[in-house]
């Protein structure tokens, strides 16, 4: 039996991982946002064969609560082996572009409130030497694009952010895992059209849950966007500024 | 900002353009629906034709949470929007299984519900409606209500059956079975024509499960010559399920394989392959859903899709005119190599239900209009035997046919009436039949 916290519990691609551990019959702790929604997710997990579903609810925005949040899931789960961070929000490019304030409100819900919990979060790990740390990137991190860089800004700070922790822990048994999914068809991606590279949140959270299982660094889901961001990442800049993408 | 989506039954035809609404919680999908003038849920979309089918559809696919689950007792409640395959995977290991339950574990508690499906075992345990404790639902007023056959009963039975059309399922307690094996012990009995088939059900109406293969292309005196096969949960064995599914249809195959000859092929081969009078255990998943080992095998009637017929004629006269049906099935030369025959046992009083007490014939056609033609020709044939088409099959029944052989039709439109129902949910379906 494993004990994870999982942070973010709302989220689609949280949610089908939770499954998939309730079914182990693992110890999980949620942390959420939304109280109604995360209570009928614990109750589920329950049925689904969860050992102990507990949960903590928290504007993530708050980073004042984030000590106070690890401890709670610490005390909850009596010690935590595994934590998946999933939360964030899809930016409006558009609205961005014409918002100051909006941009940075973005950065700091996919980027800063993530880098202050996996700050925290890997002390705790460190100090022990074990744990294994999952964090749900993107490919928009891999390079700016026109359509969608505040986004791409804010996940590229968390890749190089665990890429660098990675490296820091490694010696410390403790594992980093970073996970880059492509389009994901979630409620929060419900208004795009869906084409051929779409793929359902399950197949997504059984990627991590193995991506986890096996220790591994960093994982494009599924493994063909690994091929796509290759060559969006090596077409020279003169060309790239020219795309449309 | 929502995108036009393309959206079709387990038949693919017909097709439509629709809204795509899926809420992630039940509480937004409150909302959702309150700001639409005309919705219908939609779940797995596996009903067959146009029933799931509406300009503006509310998927329930977050919607699939379990509430609570009693070992003890095997009292199960779920969102609407759980699918059957995921509630099997949580009952059958603790000893329980579905009351009742269709040819294919992906649809949802809500859907089941709404077609108040049936099973192998009707004659025995009815319909999935009757093992319903209480449902909770959104009315077009806007409220949530909960409903048994206790409290708003004319709901209850209105609902069960529905069609989706009396308000949107958000929750369901049902009554689970208990089981001591996840095996069946099945017996295969071979009737070389339609009357012996029948005969077989009769005598074997003590079996809990039965269901029967029909050749519906072989003629003369082995037309309707059917593989039955009897069932009943084994008691031993162990309560292990496999749920992964095996192979898909990855693309849609050129219609043109699936034609008379190789139809015919398939029928003979079938037929000479099954074994009289042998018992063997199998395990459930394959005895319950053969089908669902192949994913997406709609595919394989190609890009057109293809209508299916089911239909119910009373058991009087009934073997009579079962043979009436498969003579016009088997001259028309098109019907495919999925054909069941089934035994009813009575009605209940669920309103728009389908079953009545007598024989169910079910089977594909490859979607054109000669088969269109020809499922209309049986479907007069039906009217006139006292009969009726099952909604949740129907792609094409005529309004006239819908409101002479589902006489319950203006209670049902009364029921929706007063809980605010009429205008607000309605789908291709309940237009095409009439229904405000």
């Amino acid at each position: 039996m494993k004990r994870i916290l999982i942070i973010g519990a709302t989220s689609a691609i949280a949610e089908h991982c939770a499954r998939i551990w309730a079914a182990r019959g693992d110890a999980l702790h949620l942390v959420a946002r939304n109280e109604q929604h995360v209570q009928v997710i614990a109750s589920d997990l329950k049925v689904r064969g969860a050992s102990e579903v507990t949960t903590y609810v928290t504007d993530l925005n708050n980073m004042d609560k984030h000590e106070e949040l690890l401890d709670v899931a610490d005390a909850a789960l009596g010690g935590v082996d595994i934590v998946l961070i999933t939360h964030g929000t899809l930016s409006n490019q558009k609205s961005c572009e014409l918002s100051v304030k909006e941009t940075l409100a973005e950065i700091q819900t996919n980027a800063l409130s993530t880098i202050s919990l996996l700050t925290l979060n890997a002390n705790k790990f460190e100090a022990k030497q074990s744990g294994t740390i999952c964090v749900i990137s993107s490919v928009a991190g891999d390079r700016g694009r026109a359509s969608n860089y505040v986004y791409g800004t804010a996940k590229a700070m968390v890749t190089a952010f665990t890429s660098g922790l990675r490296q820091r822990l490694q010696k410390s048994n403790v594992s980093v895992v970073t996970i880059k999914p492509g389009f994901v068809d979630t409620p929060m991606t419900a208004e795009f059209k869906k084409g051929l590279l779409w793929v359902k949140p399950i197949s997504v959270a059984e990627s991590i849950v193995r991506a986890i299982d096996g220790k591994k660094t960093e994982v494009y889901v599924p493994q063909f966007w690994y091929v796509i961001m290759l060559i969006i990442k090596i077409l020279p800049t003169k060309i790239f500024k020219r795309l449309d993408l | 900002m929502t995108n036009l989506t393309k959206i079709y039954g387990w038949g693919r035809y017909p097709q439509q353009d629709a809204y795509l609404h899926a809420p992630p919680s039940s509480a937004s999908l409150e909302f959702t629906a309150k700001q639409q003038d005309s919705v219908l849920a939609r779940g797995m979309g596996r009903s067959y034709g146009d029933s799931a089918n509406a300009l503006n559809v509310l998927q329930t696919t977050y919607i699939n949470h379990f509430i609570e689950f009693d070992k003890a007792t095997g009292k199960l409640t779920a969102e609407a929007g759980i699918t059957l395959r995921e509630i099997l995977e949580v009952i059958v290991p603790s000893g329980w299984f579905l009351p009742v339950t269709p040819g294919t574990s992906y649809v949802t508690l809500g859907g089941a519900i709404a077609s108040d499906v049936h099973g192998k075992n009707h004659h025995i345990a009815g319909t999935f409606g009757q093992h319903v404790k209480s449902l909770s639902m959104l009315l077009g007023t806007g409220e949530v209500v909960t409903t048994s056959p206790q409290h708003h009963a004319d709901l209850f039975h209105a609902t069960c059956g529905g069609m989706g059309l009396t308000g949107i399922i958000i929750s369901a307690t049902i009554q689970l079975l208990p089981i001591k094996s996840s095996f069946i012990s099945q017996k295969t009995i071979k009737a070389d024509c339609v009357e012996a088939a029948c005969e077989a059900f009769e005598s074997n109406s003590n079996a809990t499960y039965s269901v029967a293969w029909i050749d519906c292309l072989s003629k003369g005196k082995s037309l309707g010559r059917s593989v039955i096969m009897l069932g009943e949960h084994a008691a031993q064995g162990g309560l292990d399920i496999d749920i992964r599914q095996k192979v898909t249809v990855p693309f849609s195959t050129p219609s043109a394989l699936l034609n008379s000859v190789t139809m015919k092929a398939f029928n003979t081969a079938y037929w000479q392959r099954a074994k009289h009078n042998v018992s063997q255990t199998v395990s459930l998943m394959p005895y319950f859903y053969p089908l669902d080992a192949v994913g997406e095998w709609n595919r394989l009637y190609g890009k057109k899709g293809f209508v299916q017929f089911q239909c119910v004629v009373p058991k009087l006269d009934g073997v009579a005119n079962m043979r009436k049906l498969l003579t016009e099935i088997s001259n028309s030369g098109e019907g495919s190599f999925l054909a069941v025959l089934k035994q009813f046992g009575t009605a209940n009083e669920n309103l728009l239900s389908f079953p009545i007490e007598g024989y169910t014939l079910a089977l594909d056609f490859k979607a054109s209009e000669t088969a269109i033609k020809t499922v209309k020709r049986l479907e007069d044939m039906v009217v006139d035997m006292g009969g009726r088409l099952y909604l949740t099959k129907d792609a094409v029944m005529q309004e006239s046919t819908f409101k002479a052989t589902y006489p319950n039709w203006e209670k049902f439109e009364a029921i929706r009436e007063r809980y605010g129902a009429v205008g607000k949910f309605s789908s291709s379906q309940s237009k095409r039949l009439g229904l405000a």
